[in-house]
């Protein structure tokens, strides 16, 4: 019982995580992305950082941890995570001039709980080589008899991809995109395997010809010495400038709902919402800044000007369960 | 009959550092309470789960059985069979080759054959798909040759398929078998020599008939293991993109957001682990044998002929370069390409964080298996038994289900000491327990138990009953036969058990990813971080570190069971 006394008693002398020169972050995006943005926040602002990342399970452990959660701002890469967040009640609304003014009204939460930090676009990457009139391309196109065994792609789950999924529903219906589905999987040229990068060296290496994936991977191996043989092998296509326009997915931000340091944390995002932050996320990690402000750095515009899908992101997340249950139907990762 | 001990009584009786380890053993009135605790712990993940797993149907549950759960079991059962398939076939030759054979260089196959325990399967998938992909220089090489254009040209063996997982997970796993089914043979080896010599067999037919049967217990044992961890395993699956049971662990949880479902499916994972346990416990029974008679310390073995010679130094060459050399030779050629890029001082800070974690959790797992053994050993009754079998559950559990099963407990007693705090007016003192390194020792200790259970319980098999009834009819008390008769007894298994913890935990991944408290990195989550962004030239040299860490342990657990 002694011993458990002073167990207890060491515990409840330690110092608290409320600290007024700290933001804690908890991280779907991986650390040393963002860390150079961060250490400009500190150099900034005096605010030291302190980052937990995790792809899988950050949600469960904020909601097990409750109230005592150390956690201030939750980094999200897709909007559907953001969406996950309020949903289940762990976040809190905040308000900041200087957000709202830096972040259009369509990228935040009506209520207050979210925005977003950057967009980008589920591109088409098609082989110079191999594919004719690239730039014509449609997401409904993957489905024709020509491209079979020329697909390759990501896990059908992956949220990427579930958020492409879950556009074509909202605009063609389930039942039509079960079909797409179900054809886009019989032209695959393998299994769903490996991540968006993959798929372009499959590509270069003539295992396929067309692929899905984001628009800033091609900046990262265009920069990445070891795999720009990949990235010149194929075309980056923004599809659907036809009609619709290319799906676009975003990255954002939230404040937990028991945020220590909510002050620094509405600092941070203030901060990731500025135009310095904004350019360095263009710059640095080749994504389209939703502050308007902000041009995309200069590899980024190169690929050039393209037509953004307008359905709203709550359309998309709305229809995530429906695309879930699609991919399972039609075994697409098996 | 199976396992790493000695028969043999030490002349030293228990270590003083050991002993120390069990101070909590001296009050041994209070044995009965303190393995109710024990076993209480170690299945609170289990438990936590199984109360997840009460909340109302969901249709999750209902259209993933609709869809793809049939398939996932299959390629499951297709992934463990295969796994063990693989593991016997090469862990028992070799295990039979270095115990019982004679030939040049068996003294450095014998300690190398284990190496590959140290290889994290994950990390073999990663330097495997390196080198025989598409890019990599196998086809490379093959496309110069034969003047190949494309992919569509020529056939290729995919590495990414079920095929190339159990591949990959056998040639980590095997060294289990190996280890084992060794020690089993040491055991038996000079009596049944003999036999086999009177009987004139020769070394092949003796192999058949007679170490095979005998070391049965070992072999199934042994395998037993390694279909838990390969049915766990969850890296190497998702990186060769084969859906497992693990995967729809994974997708109900985190795809579908529903961890009722998700929990539902561990808990079927856990009860088919639970009658695989139970069919190899009754294997066990039929054969208890324990060993009285002191071995004969004459060590007989088979001179190999020139041929057979030749063609055991191949096998064992074979077995050791694919499992180990070719994966090592590809991450050091990475780590010195790209050792500026890779090094940097928190690279030492994260080395001694993981190896604070090993340490812990093996002493932690060993200090309750030894518990639990020995309440069962003094009262064998089926509430020791239920503590024990509980208490190895952990092992079947996938490590990000795990690393929720200790998180939910943990996050709530957190809330308490907190509530406690405001409740006295204190500054409450944030998340001392689920959000320190202290969650990810347990969780690796939990699921790690399982190999300390079944050394030491392999151990006290062999130990006859009569030797407690003779220091109990000296009147020696429960503490002392356990520290004077016991643990001589077990000492080695229980080193190699501890050891094996160690390994283990240094090279688990899940845990660590999901509990890890802010800016902290295990060498495993240092790693994945990079390869999982295909820069596996940077991962390298971690990947080196975990290997070397690794090695040292290895070794030890290799001379432990020579020594004999």
């Amino acid at each position: 019982m002694k011993l458990f006394s002073f167990i207890l008693l060491t515990i409840l002398s330690l110092p608290s995580f409320a600290k007024d020169d700290t933001v804690n972050i908890y991280s779907f995006r991986q650390a040393f992305l963002i860390e150079p943005i961060l250490q400009q926040f500190t150099e900034q602002t005096g605010i030291k950082t302190k980052v937990v990342f995790a792809e899988k399970g950050l949600i469960e452990r904020i909601k097990r941890e409750g109230r005592y959660s150390p956690a201030d701002v939750v980094l999200t890469s897709n909007f559907s995570k953001l969406l996950q967040l309020t949903d289940e009640n762990l976040t809190q609304a905040f308000n900041d001039a200087a957000v709202n003014a830096n972040i259009p009204a369509h990228f935040r939460d009506d209520n207050g709980h979210w925005v977003a930090l950057t967009k980008r676009i589920r591109n088409i990457y098609a082989a110079k080589d191999r594919v004719a009139a690239p730039f014509e391309l449609n997401y409904e196109d993957l489905a024709q008899a020509k491209f079979k065994g020329k697909i390759c792609t990501r896990s059908g789950k992956h949220p990427y991809n579930l958020g492409l999924v879950a556009s074509m529903i909202a605009h063609h219906g389930q039942a039509e995109t079960k079909a797409w589905l179900l054809a886009v999987k019989n032209n695959l040229a393998r299994k769903p395997q490996g991540n968006d990068r993959a798929q372009v060296k499959a590509i270069s290496e003539g295992l396929c010809d067309v692929s899905l994936g984001n628009s800033y991977y091609f900046g990262k191996m265009l920069t990445d010495p070891a795999q720009k043989a990949w990235a010149d092998a194929v075309h980056i296509v923004y599809p659907n400038q036809q009609n619709r326009g290319a799906h676009v997915n975003v990255s954002g931000a939230a404040i937990a709902k028991h945020a220590p340091n909510k002050q620094n944390a509405i600092k941070l995002i203030a901060f990731l919402a500025s135009e310095q932050a904004q350019q360095a996320y263009s710059l640095l990690n080749f994504e389209y800044p939703v502050n308007p402000q902000v041009k995309p750095a200069p590899m980024v515009a190169s690929w050039g000007e393209f037509k953004e899908d307008t359905l709203p992101l709550t359309q998309v997340a709305k229809n995530r369960p429906a695309a879930l249950k699609l991919i399972d139907e039609v075994k697409f990762d098996l | 009959m199976s396992s790493f001990s000695q028969t043999n009584m030490p002349q030293q009786t228990g270590k003083p550092f050991i002993a120390s380890l069990f101070i909590g053993l001296k009050q041994l009135k209070h044995l009965h309470i303190s393995t109710f605790f024990i076993a209480l712990l170690f299945a609170t993940p289990l438990l936590s789960i199984a109360v997840e797993a009460l909340a109302p149907n969901s249709e999750t549950f209902a259209h993933i059985k609709q869809t793809v759960l049939a398939d996932y079991i299959v390629n499951t059962c297709i992934l463990a069979l295969g796994v063990s398939a693989l593991v016997i076939c090469i862990g028992v030759p070799l295990a039979w080759l270095i115990a019982v054979c004679d030939f040049r260089f068996k003294r450095f196959f014998q300690w190398a054959l284990v190496l590959p325990l140290a290889m994290p399967a994950y990390i073999v998938a990663y330097t495997y798909t390196d080198l025989l992909d598409y890019a990599g220089p196998i086809q490379v090489a093959l496309r110069d040759w034969f003047g190949w254009q494309s992919a569509s040209d020529y056939y290729f063996f995919d590495i990414r398929s079920l095929t190339g997982a159990i591949i990959v997970l056998a040639l980590v796993l095997y060294p289990y078998v190996y280890l084992m089914v060794r020690a089993g043979f040491l055991e038996q080896q000079a009596n049944l020599t003999h036999v086999a010599r009177t009987l004139g067999y020769s070394p092949l037919r003796s192999f058949f008939k007679i170490s095979i049967p005998v070391a049965r217990n070992a072999i199934i044992a042994s395998t037993a293991l390694v279909l838990m961890e390969s049915i766990a395993d969850f890296a190497t699956v998702k990186y060769f993109a084969v859906s497992t049971l693990t995967t729809a662990v994974y997708d109900t949880w985190l795809s579908y957001y529903d961890l009722a479902a998700a929990a539902k499916l561990s808990l079927i994972m856990v009860l088919g682990i639970f009658v695989l346990l139970y069919l190899e416990r009754i294997q066990n029974g039929q054969k208890q044998t324990h060993n009285d008679a002191k071995l004969s310390a004459q060590k007989l073995t088979y001179q190999l002929t020139k041929k057979q010679s030749i063609l055991a130094i191949g096998y064992c060459c074979l077995i050791l370069t694919i499992s180990f050399i070719i994966p090592l030779y590809i991450l050091s050629d990475y780590a010195i390409d790209y050792f500026s890029q890779a090094w940097n001082a928190d690279l030492f800070e994260i080395t001694l964080n993981s190896l604070i974690i090993a340490g812990l959790s093996a002493a932690i797992a060993i200090v309750a298996a030894l518990t639990l053994n020995f309440s069962l050993r003094v009262k064998p009754i089926k509430l020791h038994k239920t503590s024990l079998k509980l208490a190895s559950s952990g092992y079947a559990i996938p490590g990000t289900v795990m690393a929720i099963g200790v998180l939910i407990p943990l996050a709530f007693l957190d809330n308490q000491i907190n509530a406690l705090a405001d409740s006295l007016s204190l500054s409450p003192p944030g998340l001392v327990l689920s959000g320190s390194f202290i969650a990810i020792v347990l969780a690796h200790s939990i699921r790690f138990i399982a190999i300390a259970n079944k050394g030491i319980e392999a151990s006290y098999a062999k130990i006859s009953p009569s030797l407690d009834m003779v220091a109990k009819s000296m009147g020696q008390p429960n503490r002392k036969v356990f520290s004077k008769v016991h643990l001589p007894l077990i000492r080695k298994s229980v080193l190699v058990a501890g050891l094996l913890i160690f390994v283990e935990s240094m090279k688990e991944l899940p845990a660590a990813l999901l509990l890890r408290p802010f800016d902290f990195q295990t060498l495993p989550t240092h790693v994945f971080q990079y390869a999982s962004t295909e820069q596996l030239e940077i991962a390298a040299l971690g990947a080196i570190i975990i290997v070397i860490v690794g090695l040292v342990p290895l070794i030890i657990i290799n001379r432990s069971i020579e020594q004999h």
